[in-house]
């Protein structure tokens, strides 16, 4: 759904001369149908990635909670298929949200952006929880030049996303999403920055239907915006 | 009444969410406690150390549940306690029924305890004609406004104090002023005489040793102790997983639970009672009668999905983290208990895990409940398991299942899931303005509260190609790849040796 955030994670990542490469035979990791129950439905799924990834080295996601079913579930979905569930423990070693593979693998924590905004930043909770991201992303966007980090209040409440659960539980996803716009605004920042497009497009779906004049980006297209300009 | 109205827990939590008073109050308190729980973890200075004992603790206990209970029977009953097993709420309230007729009790002073909640037994006692007096202040409160508790620590949460002095002036007959002192005082008053003239003395229990047969009480407000005290008969109700082996398990369950719940180092009292009073002894009951609650508990024990649920001791961490309970209270859930642990605890003690009705949906799986849990109990996995076997079980929505289904033929091979893609770009033509889609329709839902991003005019596996030679003539920042080859292999060899967990928890 939002190719322009692929684009910039692959162009930070080829800066650092990582070989990439896209599988084109994987399709969604699943979450969606497992977090509703259907797990066989999601099974299917899961199996395209655990085909498309077998012969990398790493395989990079530009989104905790996509990287945090591959780790947290993805054993559980396969534990009665021994051949499955060996390719699902070799793909959860290899995985990573973007954030941590290039601060904690590539060792990267100045990619030598400038992006000079007020900006405050959303933790999402599958990767804060199940991954325990909590310092990447800050370490990154500590080192842009001219970027105003400003601290977003109540940061670890969720924004009412969950998936199915943005539509089965509408009114209270709906109730949940007003006060993290609510918090962002009163931050008084441009640029609203996180590590989940489920997370920024709930976010984002609120602010748009709002009107409000502030700006959502994945961390990956600001570093990305912050280097080419 | 908002709290009961509506059969669903979407229909009840639609109330919820436009009283603004209910949302105000429970945003307030939680607040207090959770930032009450933060700091006392924080000085704690070695919390997770301490949370993972009491994780042991609770997994040795439940593991060995069958020898555990009947050392706790044994050793309560050479103490001089009457020790029954219920397997159910019908035969609890024979038992107490039984007990109650046979010290011909006029009223009963309780306190608090959400298993006399969970067991209906205010409704046992009203059938027989007999009082029965919650001397819990926030109990009292809801008793006297007719509300079932909507938080298991404090009941009457969904109340403001101006709320509370209404509640109160009118069993005072006059106006009370919404002060914490004034209130306070009066219910002190006015329950004193009912602590005298009661008969039997009803508590629930926090934690019972095995090793001594002793049950233990937390609480704050001295009342639990007089109704242990001052009644001739005590009747104690214990689900049958509050056990602990011995008073060294008990150390590490005071550090966790006052902290865990309010934030406290201690609660005000903690009272550790061994049989009924003894010659020597000053106060104490001459009986003491020891109910054990089965009630659906020991469907999870040897389930692996659910076991861990047993280890639960009730502290309310998880509610007051919840961003769900923030917006809508505890009487949204429909249930006895509510919040997260409720939302798994509800349809886990029924006598099929798949029956519930839209319970384990409130949640958007965000985890807070579990990191705030300080034994651990990964509720948020545990609503997917509930999921999943109400799928497993046929029930869920027929539309339900065939968009699944679709997700599943549309998913399993790209090639299929780039033909829907494109044909969802054709269909959006009609209704995206902008980037952006704001029908109503199948997905209002989401429209309600959010605009829905267009598809994009080229997906990233239709851009690859061409990225691929862009990026390769991007300019590197030469010096650093060969040092960024080296740590990339060095972590390859790791995790060949064993050693990776890629982005995981590095535990
Ligand atoms: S599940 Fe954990 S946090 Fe919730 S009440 Fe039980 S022990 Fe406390």
């Amino acid at each position: 759904m939002y190719p322009r955030v692929g684009e910039a994670m692959v162009r930070i990542l080829a800066r650092y001369g990582v070989q990439l490469d896209f599988p084109k035979v994987q399709t969604c990791c699943g979450q969606p149908a497992f977090n509703s129950g259907y797990w066989d439905d999601a099974r299917a799924s899961a199996r395209t990635l655990l085909e498309a990834f077998d012969d990398s080295d790493f395989v990079i996601a530009p989104s905790g909670s996509c990287t945090g079913m591959i780790h947290h579930y993805y054993p559980k979905l396969f534990e009665n298929d021994p051949a499955m569930l060996d390719k699902a423990v070799r793909l959860k070693e290899k995985t990573y949200e973007f954030s941590q593979f290039l601060v904690n693998v590539l060792g990267v924590e100045d990619v030598g952006a400038t992006f000079p905004h007020k900006v405050t930043y959303h933790p999402s909770c599958h990767g804060t929880r199940l991954l325990g991201i909590k310092d990447e992303p800050m370490k990154l966007l500590q080192h842009v030049r001219g970027l105003e980090l400003v601290p977003l209040p109540d940061a670890e409440l969720c924004c009412g996303f969950g998936g199915t659960f943005a539509v089965k539980m509408s009114d209270i996803s709906g109730a949940m999403v007003s006060e993290k716009v609510h918090n962002v605004e009163s931050t008084g920042a441009e640029v609203l920055v996180g590590i989940d497009m489920g997370c920024l497009m709930n976010i984002s779906g609120n602010i748009h239907a709002e009107g409000k004049p502030i700006r959502v980006m994945h961390l990956a297209e600001l570093l990305n915006e912050g280097v080419s300009s | 009444m908002a709290e009961t109205a509506g059969s669903s827990v979407k229909a009840r939590s639609k109330q919820a969410l436009q009283d603004d008073f209910l949302r105000k109050a429970v945003k307030f308190t939680t607040e207090r406690l959770k930032n009450g729980k933060r700091k006392a973890t924080e000085e704690h200075g070695n919390w997770e150390e301490w949370r993972e004992r009491g994780r042991q603790i609770r997994l040795h206990t439940i593991a060995h549940l069958d020898y555990y209970l009947n050392l706790f029977a044994d050793n309560a009953r050479k103490a001089g306690a009457q020790v029954y097993f219920a397997r159910d709420a019908a035969e609890a309230a024979v038992i107490t029924r039984e007990i109650v007729r046979e010290k011909q009790a006029r009223s009963v002073v309780k306190s608090k305890s959400m298993v006399t909640e969970e067991l209906h037994i205010n409704h046992v006692l009203e059938e027989m004609d007999v009082a029965a007096i919650e001397t819990d202040l926030g109990e009292y409160i809801i008793q006297l406004a007719h509300e079932p508790p909507s938080h298991i620590i404090i009941p009457a949460i969904h109340k403001n104090k101006q709320q509370i002095a209404e509640v109160l002036s009118e069993v005072a007959g006059e106006r009370l002023e919404p002060d914490t002192q004034v209130l306070a005082g009066f219910v002190r008053r006015k329950l004193r005489e009912q602590f005298l003239a009661a008969e039997i003395g009803m508590t629930g229990c926090n934690f019972a040793i095995a090793e001594t047969g002793s049950i233990v009480i937390f609480e704050n407000e001295g009342n639990a102790r007089m109704c242990s005290t001052l009644p001739k008969t005590q009747i104690t109700f214990m689900g049958m997983e509050r056990i602990i082996p011995s008073f060294e398990d008990l150390e590490v369950m005071a550090t966790l639970l006052p902290r865990s719940a309010t934030g406290q180092k201690l609660t005000a009292y903690m009272s550790a009672i061994t049989g009924p009073r003894r010659t020597a002894d000053g106060d104490g009951p001459e009986e003491l009668h020891i109910i054990i609650i089965d009630n659906g508990r020991s469907r999870q024990l040897g389930d692996p999905d659910f076991q861990e649920l047993l280890n639960c001791i009730r502290c309310g961490a998880c509610l007051n983290v919840c961003p769900v309970y923030r917006h809508i209270g505890g009487h949204s859930y429909g249930s006895v208990y509510s919040g997260p642990i409720g939302a798994v605890l509800t349809p886990a003690l029924m006598e099929d895990p798949s029956e519930w009705q839209d319970i384990a949906y409130a949640s958007s799986l965000c985890g807070a409940c579990w990191e705030a849990c300080p034994v651990k109990i990964p509720l948020h996995d545990m609503l997917v398991y509930l999921r999943n076997r109400k799928v497993e079980s046929g029930t869920t929505p027929t539309a339900e299942q065939v968009m699944f289904k679709g997700f599943n033929y549309m998913m399993s091979d790209h090639r299929r899931m780039e033909r829907f893609l494109r044909l969802g770009k054709v269909g959006q033509k009609f209704v995206a303005r902008d980037g952006y889609i704001r029908i109503k329709g199948p997905l209002k839902g989401w429209t309600n509260y959010r605009d829905l991003p267009e598809i994009p005019k080229q997906s990233f596996r239709d851009r690859w190609k061409e990225l691929q030679v862009e990026i390769a003539q991007q300019p590197r920042p030469k010096t650093m790849i060969q040092d960024i080859e080296q740590r990339m292999r060095k972590v390859l060899e790791e995790r060949s040796k064993g050693g990776g967990s890629g982005g995981g928890h590095q535990e």
